[in-house]
C-alpha cells in the first residue's frame, strides 16, 4: 500500500502540482499589456483570413511573431469561443472580462504541461532516483530549478506571456541531442524558431553543432576530423527537414508575396537601442558611462553644454549618445558575433558532445543578450534555463549559475510594479533563490563552497538595492525629478553580475578545451 | 538539505500561498451596504482612533453599533488602534505571531526527524480554512490561533505560567477561544492536583490564578472603572439576543432546525439554557478524563473534543468557529461561494489534501496503532489518522472526500430547485454536521479509552 502510494504521490508530481496550484492562485493578479496583445492576436487569427494577418493594424499590438505562433493562436481561438465570444472581436480593444482572463491564464497553465514533460525528460537523462532520500539528488534539484523558475513564473503567469511551452520545446530539443536523436532535436528547434524568432540568438550554436557532430561522422577521440567523413546523406536529410518546416511556416506568405511585410513585422529595427526599461546588458553600462562622461565633461568644461536628456521616457526611443559614439544595429550585430565566435570556434574544433553544445547555447544566448539590439530583460531566461542542466553536473557551473540566475531574476523584478504584487514577487524570488542555493549546496556539499566571497558580497548587495528601490527612494524628493534612477540602478547592478557570469563561462569553456587538449 | 533552509522554504511557501489568496476578490468587495469584513476592520480602526475608550462598545451618535459594531474583546480593539491601514496587515500579523507559533510548535512538540517536523509545519501552514478566512475574508484569526498554539507549546514544555499568559491573551483577542478554555483549565488544575493540593500543588495553582487574573485585568484596564462599561462589553461579546444560530452552520441546532423548527418553538432563554446544558454535557467526559490524567496527549485530545463540542452545541456559532476543531473546511463553502472565493478554495483544498496525504504518509509507517497514536498536532484535520490499514476508516475517508467534492461541485455549478432555494447550503451543513458528530464520538472514544499502560507513542521510527 505504501509503495503504490508513493508512486502516485512521488516527488515529481508533488513539485508539478505545487507550482501549478501557485499558478492558479495567480490568475487574478496584475496583467501587463501583453495580455491585450494575445487577446488581439486571438481575435485577428479567428476572424480574419490568413492574407490579412500581418497587415491588420486596428490595434497597436500588431502580429510580430512567426506564422506558427499565429496558427497556435488560431487553434486557441477555437477554444476561446466557448468562454467568451466577445474577446474574439478585433474592435474590442482592451476587452478583459473574467471569462477572458480565466481562458487566457488557463491556456498558459495548460500549455506549460509541455514544459513539465520536457523537464521529466531532462530529469531522466540527468540521473536516476532509486532512494527515498530525494532532497539531495540531481533530478530533484533540476526539477526544482526548472519547474519553479522564478523568471518563468512571473513572466508567464503574472506579466502574461507564453514562454513556458516554448522553453519546453527548447529543452526537449536539447534532450534529444543528448540522446543522439539529432534529427528530432533539429526538427524541434526548427519548429521553435517558427514559433518565436528570438531563438535565433542560439541558432548559430545549433548550426555549427549539427554540421560538426551530426553531418561529419568522425571516430577520433581528439576531435579532429577529415572532410571525407562528411555525410552528404545526413546533410541532405537535415537540410530538407529544416527547409520543409520553414516552407510550411512561410510558404503561404511567400505565395501571397507578403514576405517583406512579414519580415518588417518580425524585425522592427525602428525601435531604439534599449527597451523602455534597460535590459541589464552592455548597452545599459554603455549608456551610463556615456551619461557620466558627459556630466564630468561639462563639469571640467570639456563640453560646451549638458546635452538634453534623451534616454528617458517613451516606448520606442532613439538613443543619441553625447560623448561615446552612437550605436547602430549593425554595430550591435558585429559585437554580438564577435562575442559568440570563440565559443562557436571551440564547438567546431573541439566538440564535447552534447555537453559542449549546451555550453555553447548558453554562451550564445548570453552574448546575444549582452550585445543585442533592443533586448528585453526577459531574454536572460534563454540562458538561465538551459544552463540549469549544466549547473547540476559540476560545482563550478553551479556557482556561475547562482550568480547568473540571481542577478538575472532580480532584473525582472521591475516588471511587476504594482503594490499588491510586491509581496508576491519578493516571496517568490526569496523562495526560488533559497531553494536553488540550498539544493545546489547540498548537491555539491562534498566538493567545497560554490561561491567566492566577492560573489557572495555582490549577491548580498541585492537586498539593500531592493529596499532602496522599492521603499526608500520613493520617499525622497528625487522621485519626482529623476524617477528612472531605481530602474537604472537595478539595470546597472545586474548588468555587472551578468557580464561577470559571461566572462566566467568563457574562461571555463576555454579551460575545458585546454584540459582536453592536454590529455591527448 | 539543512534543517533551517527547509524550515525557511516551508514558511516562504506558506506565506506565498496566503498572499496569493488575498490577491483574489475579498469579502464584500464593492457590495453595498455592508461591504463585508474588510470594511469592518476599517471601521474599527476609525472608531478606535477617533473615539475615546469608554465609547468603543456603546451605541452613540458617533458609533452606530449596527454598522459593524465592535464585538471582539479589548485586544482586538487595541490592535485596530495600532494598525496602520493597509492590505499587508494580515500578512504582518501572521509573520509576527502565527508563523513563529507554528514553527516553534512543530520544532519542539512534534516528534521525529527534521523532515517530519517540516512536513507537519507545511501541512498546517497550507491549511485552507485559516488561509481563506484570514486572507480572503480579512480577519485576524491567525493572531488568536497563534497565541493559543504558543499556550499549548508553553504547557508542553512545562512552562505553565507562560503558557497561561499566552492563552489568556488569545482569549482576550477573540472570545471564540473560550472553546479551548476548559481543557486548559482542567489540565492545569489536574496537574496541580497531582502535585498535591496542599503544598506545592496549591502554590502552583495560586501562581497560575494570579498570573491569569493580572493578565485579564491589564487587558480590560480601561473598562474596569465602571461596571456599566464591563457589562456592555460582555453584552457585545455574547449577543444572546441574536438567537440560537444565524445563517447555515454545520452544528446540531441548524441541522435539527431542518426537522423541528426549534428557533421559533422555544423562547430565547430556553434556547440559551438548552444549548448551555448540552454543551456542558458534551464536554464533561473529556474534561473529567483530562483532570484525572493530565498528560500532553490527553490535553491535545481534549482540545479537539472541547472545541468540537462547543461548535456543535453552543449558542450563536458562526461557521468560522470551525477553525478551532479545524475539520473539513468544505462546510464553509457556502460562505466562500458568496464571496467569489471558489478558485482559491479549490486550489488550497487540493493542495492541502494532496500534500497532507503525500508528505505525512510517505514519512510514517502506517500501522493499526497509528490510528490512536498518531503524534500529530491536534489542529490538523483529524481525518488524517484514518490513513492506516483499517479499511473501514479508509473507505470512510474516501467516501467523505468524494461526497464533499460532489457537493462542492454541485453548489458551484448547479441551480437549486425553486422550492428549496437553500438546498445546497443546507445539505453541506447537515453532511458536515454528521461528520463532526462522528469525529466527536471518535475522539472522545480515543481519549476515554486510553489505558494507563499504553505504549509510548513518542517512539521514533
Amino acid at each position: 500500500m505504501a509503495a503504490s502510494m508513493t508512486r502516485w504521490f512521488g516527488w515529481f508530481p508533488a513539485l508539478t502540482l505545487g507550482v501549478t496550484l501557485i499558478k492558479c492562485l495567480l490568475i487574478n493578479t496584475y496583467r501587463s499589456t501583453d495580455f491585450e496583445v494575445h487577446r488581439n492576436w486571438l481575435a485577428i487569427t479567428h476572424t480574419l483570413p490568413v492574407s490579412d494577418w500581418y497587415f491588420e493594424e486596428t490595434s497597436e499590438w500588431t502580429l510580430d511573431y512567426p506564422p506558427f505562433f499565429a496558427w497556435f493562436e488560431f487553434c486557441l481561438s477555437h477554444l476561446a469561443k466557448y468562454f467568451d465570444k466577445e474577446m474574439l472581436v478585433v474592435q474590442n480593444l482592451n476587452y478583459a472580462s473574467p471569462a477572458t482572463i480565466l481562458f487566457q491564464r488557463l491556456s498558459v497553465i495548460l500549455t506549460d504541461l509541455l514544459l513539465v514533460y520536457a523537464v521529466k525528460e531532462c530529469c531522466n537523462i540527468i540521473g536516476t532516483c532509486k532512494s527515498k532520500e530525494f532532497l539531495g539528488i540531481r533530478p530533484f534539484v533540476l526539477a526544482v530549478l526548472l519547474l519553479w523558475n522564478f523568471g518563468l513564473l512571473i513572466t508567464d503567469h503574472i506579466h502574461f506571456q507564453y514562454n513556458g511551452f516554448l522553453f519546453g520545446i527548447l529543452l526537449l530539443s536539447i534532450v534529444r541531442h543528448f540522446q543522439n536523436r539529432h534529427l528530432e532535436g533539429a526538427l524541434l528547434f526548427a519548429v521553435l524558431l517558427n514559433l518565436k524568432h528570438i531563438y535565433l540568438y542560439i541558432a548559430p550554436a545549433y548550426g555549427i553543432f549539427l554540421l560538426r557532430s551530426y553531418c561529419i561522422i568522425s571516430n577520433s577521440s581528439d576531435g579532429s576530423f577529415c572532410w571525407r567523413s562528411f555525410s552528404t546523406v545526413r546533410f541532405t536529410l537535415l537540410g530538407s527537414l529544416v527547409l520543409s518546416v520553414f516552407a510550411l511556416s512561410f510558404g503561404p506568405f511567400i505565395a501571397l508575396g507578403q514576405m517583406p511585410q512579414v519580415l518588417s513585422r518580425l524585425f522592427p529595427f525602428k525601435r531604439g537601442l534599449c527597451h523602455a526599461y534597460w535590459a541589464p546588458n552592455m548597452w545599459a553600462l554603455y549608456n551610463v558611462v556615456d551619461k557620466a562622461l558627459s556630466v564630468l565633461g561639462v563639469k571640467f568644461q570639456l563640453l560646451k553644454t549638458l546635452p538634453k536628456a534623451s534616454m528617458t521616457g517613451g516606448l520606442v526611443q532613439e538613443f543619441y549618445h553625447s560623448v561615446l559614439p552612437s550605436v547602430t544595429p549593425l554595430a550591435t550585430l558585429i559585437c554580438t558575433l564577435i562575442s559568440i565566435l570563440p565559443s562557436l570556434w571551440i564547438l567546431w574544433w573541439r566538440p564535447n558532445g552534447a555537453q559542449g553544445f549546451l555550453r555553447c547555447i548558453t554562451i550564445c544566448a548570453l552574448g546575444s543578450f549582452l550585445f543585442g539590439w533592443h533586448v528585453h530583460e526577459k531574454a536572460v531566461l534563454m540562458s538561465i534555463l538551459p544552463f540549469s542542466l549544466l549547473a547540476v553536473k559540476s560545482r563550478e557551473d553551479a556557482g556561475i549559475f547562482l550568480m547568473l540566475s540571481t542577478s538575472g531574476h532580480f532584473s525582472l523584478l521591475p516588471l511587476l510594479f504594482t503594490a499588491p504584487e510586491l509581496p508576491i514577487k519578493v516571496l517568490l524570488m526569496l523562495l526560488y533563490t533559497l531553494s536553488s542555493f540550498a539544493a545546489l549546496k547540498t548537491l555539491f556539499s562534498r566538493e567545497g563552497p560554490l561561491l567566492r566571497s566577492m560573489e557572495q558580497l555582490y549577491l548580498m548587495g541585492l537586498i539593500p538595492l531592493e529596499v532602496v528601490c522599492e521603499w526608500v527612494y520613493p520617499l525622497t524628493a528625487w522621485q519626482q525629478t529623476l524617477p528612472f534612477i531605481p530602474l537604472m540602478m537595478t539595470s546597472v547592478y545586474c548588468a555587472l553580475g551578468i557580464t561577470y557570469s559571461f566572462i566566467r563561462l568563457y574562461i571555463l569553456a576555454l579551460r575545458t578545451k585546454l584540459d582536453r587538449e592536454k590529455s591527448h | 538539505m539543512e534543517g533551517w533552509s527547509l524550515v525557511s522554504l516551508c514558511v516562504l511557501l506558506g506565506l506565498t500561498a496566503r498572499w496569493a489568496v488575498s490577491l483574489n476578490p475579498y469579502s464584500g468587495a464593492g457590495k453595498a451596504p455592508l461591504f463585508g469584513d474588510y470594511e469592518a476592520q476599517r471601521h474599527w480602526q476609525e472608531v478606535t482612533c477617533n473615539l475615546p475608550v469608554h465609547q468603543w462598545y456603546f451605541n452613540t451618535t458617533d458609533n452606530d453599533l449596527d454598522y459593524w459594531g465592535l464585538d471582539y474583546p479589548p485586544l482586538t480593539a487595541y490592535h485596530s488602534l495600532l494598525c496602520g491601514h493597509g492590505d499587508h496587515d494580515v500578512l504582518i500579523a501572521d509573520i509576527f505571531i502565527y508563523i513563529p507559533a507554528v514553527v516553534s510548535y512543530c520544532l519542539y512538540l512534534v516528534n521525529g526527524s527534521v523532515k517530519k517536523k517540516v512536513a507537519t509545519m507545511l501541512c498546517i501552514l497550507l491549511y485552507p480554512g485559516l488561509t481563506l478566512i484570514d486572507y480572503g475574508h480579512f480577519q485576524y484569526n491567525g493572531v488568536s490561533l497563534g497565541l493559543t498554539l504558543l499556550g499549548v507549546l508553553g504547557l508542553g514544555l512545562g512552562r505553565d505560567l507562560l503558557g497561561s499568559v499566552a492563552f489568556t491573551l488569545a482569549l482576550n483577542y477573540k472570545q471564540m477561544e473560550l472553546y479551548h478554555s476548559l481543557p486548559f483549565f482542567c489540565y492545569l488544575l489536574g496537574k496541580c492536583a497531582k502535585q498535591g493540593l496542599t503544598g506545592r500543588g496549591l502554590m502552583q495553582l495560586l501562581k497560575i490564578s494570579v498570573t491569569v487574573l493580572v493578565t485579564f485585568a491589564l487587558c480590560w484596564l480601561p473598562f474596569l472603572s465602571d461596571p456599566g462599561q464591563l457589562l456592555q462589553v460582555v453584552h457585545r461579546l455574547f449577543p444572546v439576543a441574536r438567537g440560537l444560530f444565524e445563517d447555515k452552520v454545520a452544528n446540531a441546532w441548524c441541522s435539527l432546525n431542518v426537522l423541528i423548527k426549534i428557533k421559533t418553538l422555544l423562547s430565547t432563554e430556553t434556547q440559551l439554557s438548552l444549548s448551555l446544558v448540552l454543551t456542558l454535557l458534551a464536554v464533561l467526559p473529556s474534561s473529567i478524563k483530562l483532570f484525572t490524567r493530565p498528560t500532553l496527549w490527553q490535553f491535545k485530545l481534549a482540545l479537539v473534543n472541547s472545541s468540537l463540542a462547543f461548535f456543535l452545541f453552543s449558542f450563536q456559532v458562526h461557521e468560522k468557529s470551525i477553525l478551532l476543531p479545524e475539520h473539513l473546511f468544505c462546510s464553509m463553502l457556502p460562505l466562500l461561494l458568496k464571496d467569489g472565493l471558489l478558485l482559491p478554495y479549490v486550489v488550497t483544498s487540493v493542495a492541502f489534501v494532496y500534500y497532507s496525504v503525500y508528505l505525512l504518509s510517505a514519512l510514517e509507517r502506517s500501522t493499526d496503532e497509528q490510528l490512536r497514536l498518531q503524534p500529530l498536532h491536534t489542529l490538523i484535520p483529524p481525518c488524517l489518522p484514518s490513513l492506516s490499514f483499517s479499511c473501514i476508516l479508509k473507505w470512510k475517508f474516501a467516501f467523505s472526500l468524494v461526497a464533499m467534492g460532489g457537493l462542492s461541485f454541485a453548489s458551484a455549478v448547479m441551480e437549486p430547485p425553486a422550492r428549496l432555494p437553500d438546498l445546497f447550503p443546507v445539505l453541506v451543513s447537515v453532511f458536515s454536521f454528521l461528520q463532526f458528530l462522528g469525529l466527536l464520538l471518535y475522539f472522545n472514544l480515543v481519549q476515554l479509552t486510553e489505558a494507563a499502560g499504553k505504549k509510548n507513542n513518542k517512539k521514533t521510527k
